[in-house]
């Protein structure tokens, strides 16, 4: 997938000083980020029995693949301070064309794969291409794209599930587990590994190429990067093209571990997606962010999910924690910066 | 810092309150967790009463979750993961999607945890029961309810939300049949498909009007189809000629019937599905031989018994 070009862009890059990044801002927000997570679990391990066996975390690890895959997609739209709310409903469409080209088509499974990665794209390019070029804002251009890729995916399925029931190996893609064949132990099933694969990638990709370089630029001062002659319209267009393929993953993932494409699913995903982004210290105004808080972000947003319903705490309850620890997080975030200020 | 610490404080209080709750609710003998197909649409509200009222009743402890739409599919099966996780005694279960459920129903089932499917059934013997509406004869009652209207003889048609699904068949199957079994002198003129959208099905009633003056009686088979119904004879302006019958309730529906544009309707027992699924469930853990399935009720409901307690507490909005 994504892998070779960023290993090769990573050999060609020279990497920074370690010590200089663990200074950083954006090091010490991932570092709070981590310490909360940590501290949620150490929680839910003390109150509930049944929530640090293997089982449970490992349906913790399942349920973040999708939401952490999808975060990622968002981190890279947000650094350039652009939002994406299609990302959900494109997930969706992207596994519609994987059912459409694998059950439809009957094609053999690489060419599935190809064809969700294929449309997520485009349908980034089309976003970066209503942003940059037509100038319509991020969060109208991707407002109509949710709209346009939900109805799309109804469409094109006849509103009904896609199943993969005649495509063996499909489901293997998120539920089966490579780790657990080689360590019996250790059952974390592909989604998760492929997840930590992409936010590899993702990071290599920010942090070592001239599109990570020219990503952040945009999102801390568009004017000074166009002025200084870069093609700031090309990056912008790129960062959501990325951005839609990551989505299209993300797609797989999900159309995997349900054996279906379900056409109707999709919208709100796009708000858990920002938030993990957001929890995990990418600020919404651009220029800072990174993958490894976006996924401690989308990690600390199961956990709190899964320890409540382990908890039983009712349902309605359960969602106004999770109100309240996103505005803490966010809060937390703010105080330290002013006191990182101060000194 | 003092308000880093006020942050601090606070968070710690509402775990430690949460974590207090946690421990008491764990004192309780017997849990079932019910993993339903919605939470906020008031017929799960319903359902979840009911499963409250059963575990009152038996003295187990019930929780009740379902996902925001009927569409996330995967937020489902977490909660259903989440819900195995606590080791319950026994488990209730309404697919969204029977086959995405399996590899986990497959571990209840190793685990030894009797699953209680209910409201519409899994595509599986996992199950120990379904507790589920007897739709066949609720449509039949609506078909007794047609003759009676329209004096045993004329012409009907349906407008039914679809011919795939199970409740579509079996509403359909079991209003047909009893007018070809009981009633002679009604001919069955029309069966349409809507797919529950009212529009469509309002386009769909004017057709079979168009087609068929001397009609006496629409059975709309769902709430979206029945609120089609109503629409489409009013656009025709046959209202008062045509004797309507729908099937659940929503705000729409009520209305109509109490303005009498519809002669009545069917409901289910949400409430009623609730109780049996926890009652079902009890009757499991204790290693009680149970029915394949298990019918929760349902009611014919018009002008003169919508306000009765007994009926409006299965009617939502």
């Amino acid at each position: 997938m994504t892998t070779p070009t960023a290993t090769t862009a990573a050999t060609a890059t020279p990497g920074f000083s370690l010590r200089a990044r663990l200074f950083r801002p954006a090091t010490r927000q991932k570092l709070l980020a981590f310490a909360s997570l940590i501290a949620l679990m150490v929680f839910f391990s003390f109150a509930s029995p049944q929530f640090l066996q293997t089982d449970n975390l490992v349906s913790i690890l399942q349920s973040t693949a999708v939401n952490g895959v999808l975060a990622i997609a968002c981190t890279f739209v947000i650094i350039t301070a652009g939002i994406d709310l299609s990302v959900g409903t494109l997930m969706t469409f992207c596994a519609v064309m994987a059912g459409v080209v694998l059950t439809y088509m009957g094609m053999p499974l690489a060419l599935g794969i190809a064809a969700a990665i294929f449309f997520g794209a485009l349908a980034g390019f089309i976003s970066g291409v209503l942003i940059a070029k037509l100038k319509i804002p991020p969060f109208i251009a991707t407002l109509g794209m949710m709209m346009l890729l939900k109805g799309l995916s109804l469409v094109i399925s006849g509103t009904k599930p896609i199943y993969f029931n005649d495509t063996p190996g499909f489901t293997a893609i998120s539920q089966d587990s490579l780790i657990g064949d080689l360590i019996p132990s250790l059952p974390i099933p592909n989604a998760v590994l492929i997840l930590f694969l992409v936010a590899v990638a993702a990071s290599i990709l920010l942090n070592r190429t001239i599109l990570g370089r020219y990503t952040f630029a945009l999102g801390s001062n568009e004017e000074a990067v166009r002025l200084s002659g870069v093609n700031t319209n090309f990056w912008k267009v790129v960062v959501y093209t990325v951005s839609g393929g990551i989505c299209g993953i993300a797609g797989l993932l999900i159309a995997s571990r349900l054996n279906s494409a379900q056409p109707a699913l999709g919208q709100g995903y796009e708000l858990d997606a920002i938030a993990a982004v957001v929890i995990g210290g990418t600020s919404l105004s651009g220029g800072t962010g990174t993958i490894v808080g976006t996924i401690i972000g989308a990690f600390i947003m199961s956990v709190l999910t899964n320890g409540l319903r382990i908890l039983s705490v009712a349902q309605e309850w359960q969602t106004v924690i999770t109100g309240v620890i996103i505005i803490l997080a966010v809060y937390a975030d703010i105080l330290r910066r002013r006191s990182s200020n101060k000194h | 810092m003092i308000q880093r610490r006020a942050v601090t404080t606070t968070l710690g209080a509402a775990l430690i309150g949460l974590s207090g709750f946690a421990h008491a609710q764990q004192a309780q003998e017997i849990y079932i967790p019910l993993v339903s197909k919605g939470f906020q649409h008031q017929f799960w509200q319903a359902v979840k009463s009911g499963a409250e009222q059963a575990a009152k009743d038996l003295k187990v402890k019930v929780t009740f979750e379902g996902p925001e739409t009927e569409a996330m599919v995967d937020k489902q099966i977490d909660m259903l993961s989440a819900a195995l996780a606590k080791k319950p005694q026994a488990i209730g279960f309404a697919a969204l999607d029977s086959q995405a459920a399996i590899p986990l129903l497959k571990k209840a089932q190793a685990a030894k945890i009797p699953v209680v499917a209910f409201d519409s059934g899994v595509d599986s013997d996992i199950p120990v029961t379904t507790t589920t509406t007897d739709n066949k004869a609720a449509a039949a009652l609506a078909a007794d309810k047609m003759a009676e209207l329209i004096g045993k003889s004329g012409e009907v048609a349906l407008v039914v939300h679809d011919q795939t699904s199970r409740t579509g068949v079996d509403r359909r199957d079991g209003f047909v049949n009893r007018i070809k079994s009981t009633y002679p002198n009604i001919k069955i003129v029309s069966v349409q498909y809507g797919g529950g959208d009212q529009l469509k099905s309002t386009e769909i009633t004017k057709s079979i009007l168009q087609a068929s003056p001397n009609l006496k009686g629409i059975f709309g088979a769902n709430e979206g189809s029945a609120i089609g119904v109503v629409n489409g004879v009013k656009e025709m302006k046959r209202n008062g000629k045509i004797v309507i019958i729908g099937y659940d309730s929503g705000k729409q529906q009520k209305n109509a019937i109490l303005d009498g544009s519809m002669a009545g309707a069917i409901t289910q027992n949400p409430v009623g599905m609730g109780y049996k699924t926890v009652e079902m469930a009890v009757k499991a853990i204790k290693g009680e031989k149970l029915p394949k399935v298990v019918d929760t009720g349902f009611f014919w409901y018009d002008k003169t018994n919508i306000a009765d307690p007994k009926i409006a507490a299965v009617l939502y909005d």
